[in-house]
């Protein structure tokens, strides 16, 4: 099968009748064409989805109270639920490995200033788990850690656009800031891909922030985000899990829907599973008709090859060629052709993407393209394409009498 | 070497099937050169190929070189025609996008030699034939005793047993039939044996027996004198 003298056979074969080579295998480069930019386009899609989620992990739960709206254990309604650093613990023991990252959270207004600037901005009493939920960068100094936790530090870390609005001629790293009538000391600048709002915030350690404002153990919700090894189905079973221990834990009806709040973004990554299999069937479909339209076309003009060459296979039969060497030559050469044409279509396809692409964007399109593995996937396909298509006038071609292909005419 | 007892053949033609040979007995010995002779439809074509293997007899019994030649696979006859067999056309049969060199070296090819020792085999047979400085032409670039003296160093190359020739002449003018046959008479002179099928006279004289068909059975079978076709060019 990798002889040398074979494939010199079918390059020779190839070169005398460029034209008809050129032709049978314009249908798979068309095919092939066709599918790398609806697959591209389809990634494209998908990119944008996944852009849509950038701002926090998408794997994340958030955890809010609320009021009771049922009566419930001789409890009536209208009870406000609060959660506390009890809660905070019990979620991370009750769940263990579940929970990736969790952060209780209380959330304020600040007017912050340094020296003569004055701003005002939210403001979150966190945990350090914080910074791989919202996906913070920290782009100078540190994050709030542990040991602030603990010792109730008056530190704090803030948003990139902070910095630039407070500390016109100076790096804030160090410096103390006003916050609400008391100094911190700044530890750390972050960024945020989530958008300007994300980089207008000011953090500061959660048990700080309980002792300020009002020296209890308080919060105002915990956000927290699921093992990513949970697919959409059980990650969404692991919210209504929290739900449910949380109000009992709180005495709350079963069918209380305002007392806790939980937003799973499960729901949403589900949703978008489903469009993304949606999408990818949709493309595959297409892709394969196009191809078997392809395959059909090789087909064709193989068996016009092979009708053609009658006479020379009668001969080399004559001379002494078995079917199997004759069963080579075709197949071989379909699955040549139909590989360098599906290639041609891959590469042009690519690169109609890459120029389209900065246009597309404005279409909700981004980066549309196709990768490695596409493209190791595509040549198996065109491999076994060309085998298919080969197969029938292969096999036509073994079955030439050698006595009718030299008849004279 | 070569023998043939009770062969039949016929072809289906509509409903009815028309009989072409009708109980054949040859036998051909080593170094022979046999004329084939008969008119359109004698059966003397259909007789060529089934010695040739290129298809079977309907009854009879066909031994080659000792070998009996039945219930053949295509796997099978493709392997015993490349051994024994070397084939010559009216129409030469070459390959016409292959060089001479190429077209000579084909059976070797299919013995599975390597490409330099077919390339070497096949440049020492046209050199035979007188077409060394030809080697590197595509048929199409040669004269008509060329490309017979090309097809001739290709059934050639595989040294075969018996050599096939159907009309070797039949497309060639007198001259250049002679030629060739003069180099066909060479070749028996060097102890092969030859079959051929001609419906010229002069070209059957110049083999050493001819065996005249009709209507699908031998009339006649004499030993001639031959004539050297040398004489003649």
């Amino acid at each position: 099968m990798f002889d040398r003298d074979l494939w010199r056979e079918i390059f020779q074969s190839i070169n005398m009748n460029k034209t008809r080579s050129l032709l049978s295998g314009f249908t798979v480069s068309f095919a092939i064409l066709l599918f790398a930019i609806l697959f591209g386009l389809g990634n494209g899609l998908l990119n944008t989805f996944a852009e849509g989620f950038v701002d926090d992990a998408n794997n994340s739960i958030a955890i809010w109270p609320g009021t009771t709206s049922e009566a419930n254990k001789g409890m009536q309604a209208g009870r406000r639920i609060q959660f506390t650093n009890d809660e905070y613990n019990f979620l991370k023991e009750e769940y263990g490995d579940k929970i990736e990252f969790i952060t209780s959270r209380i959330l304020k207004n600040a007017n912050v200033s340094f020296r003569g600037e004055k701003n005002n901005y939210p403001f979150r009493a966190i945990h350090p788990d914080n910074i791989h939920i919202e996906q913070n960068k920290v782009i100078d100094g540190r994050y709030i850690n542990q040991s602030d936790i603990d010792n109730k530090t008056k530190v704090t870390v803030i948003g990139r656009l902070v910095e630039q609005d407070l500390f016109l001629k100076t790096t804030a790293v160090g410096k103390y800031i006003n916050i609400n009538g008391l100094q911190y000391k700044v530890v750390g600048i972050f960024s945020d891909e989530g958008g300007d709002d994300e980089e207008r915030m000011v953090y500061i350690p959660l048990s700080t922030a309980q002792q300020v404002y009002g020296n209890n153990d308080y919060i105002d919700f915990m956000y927290l985000t699921y093992n990513p090894e949970m697919n959409s189905d059980q990650a969404l079973a692991f919210g209504n899990s929290i739900t449910k221990k949380l109000k009992n834990r709180f005495s709350i009806a079963a069918s209380d829907q305002r007392a806790v709040r939980v937003e799973n973004m499960a729901q949403g990554t589900k949703a978008v599973e489903t469009i993304e299999l949606s999408i990818n069937i949709l493309v595959l479909v297409i892709g394969f008709g196009t191809l078997i339209a392809g395959i059909v076309g090789v087909s064709n003009i193989m068996i016009f090859i092979v009708k053609e060459r009658t006479k020379e296979i009668g001969i080399r039969k004559a001379l002494g060629a078995q079917p199997k060497s004759i069963i080579s030559i075709i197949l071989l050469e379909s699955i040549l052709i139909t590989i360098i044409a599906g290639f041609v279509g891959l590469f042009l396809g690519m690169w109609v993407l890459d120029l389209a692409a900065p246009m597309l964007e404005e279409y909700f399109l981004k980066d549309p393209s196709v990768d490695t593995s596409t493209i190791v996937g595509a040549t198996i396909t065109l491999i076994i394409a060309g085998a298919i298509a080969g197969y029938l006038p292969a096999k036509k071609a073994s079955r030439i009498k050698p006595i009718v292909a030299l008849r004279d005419e | 070497m070569l023998k043939i007892e009770k062969l039949h053949k016929s072809y289906p033609i509509g409903d009815s099937s028309l009989h072409v040979l009708k109980g054949i007995d040859l036998s051909v010995e080593e170094g022979e050169m046999v004329a084939i002779m008969g008119s359109s439809g004698s059966g003397k074509s259909t007789l060529l190929n089934i010695i040739g293997m290129l298809d079977e007899a309907d009854e009879g019994s066909y031994t080659l070189d000792n070998v009996p030649i039945k219930d053949l696979t295509e796997k099978k006859a493709a392997v015993y025609r490349n051994k024994f067999l070397g084939f010559i056309f009216q129409s030469f049969n070459l390959i016409n996008y292959k060089t001479a060199v190429e077209n000579v070296a084909l059976p070797l090819y299919y013995q599975g030699q390597n490409r330099k020792e077919r390339i070497e085999k096949a440049m020492f047979h046209l050199g035979k034939v007188g077409l060394r400085d030809w080697a590197k032409h595509l048929p199409n670039e040669l004269s008509g005793g060329q490309k017979q003296r090309v097809a001739i160093a290709r059934a050639l190359a595989a040294n075969p047993k018996l050599l096939l020739a159907d009309e070797p002449t039949g497309a060639l003018d007198t001259t250049t039939s002679h030629e060739i046959m003069e180099f066909i008479q060479s070749l028996n002179d060097e102890g092969k044996t030859i079959l051929m099928v001609t419906h010229e006279e002069d070209i059957a004289q110049m083999c050493k027996r001819i065996v005249r068909l009709k209507d699908g059975v031998i009339m006649e079978d004499t030993k001639v004198t031959q004539v050297r076709a040398s004489a003649h060019v």
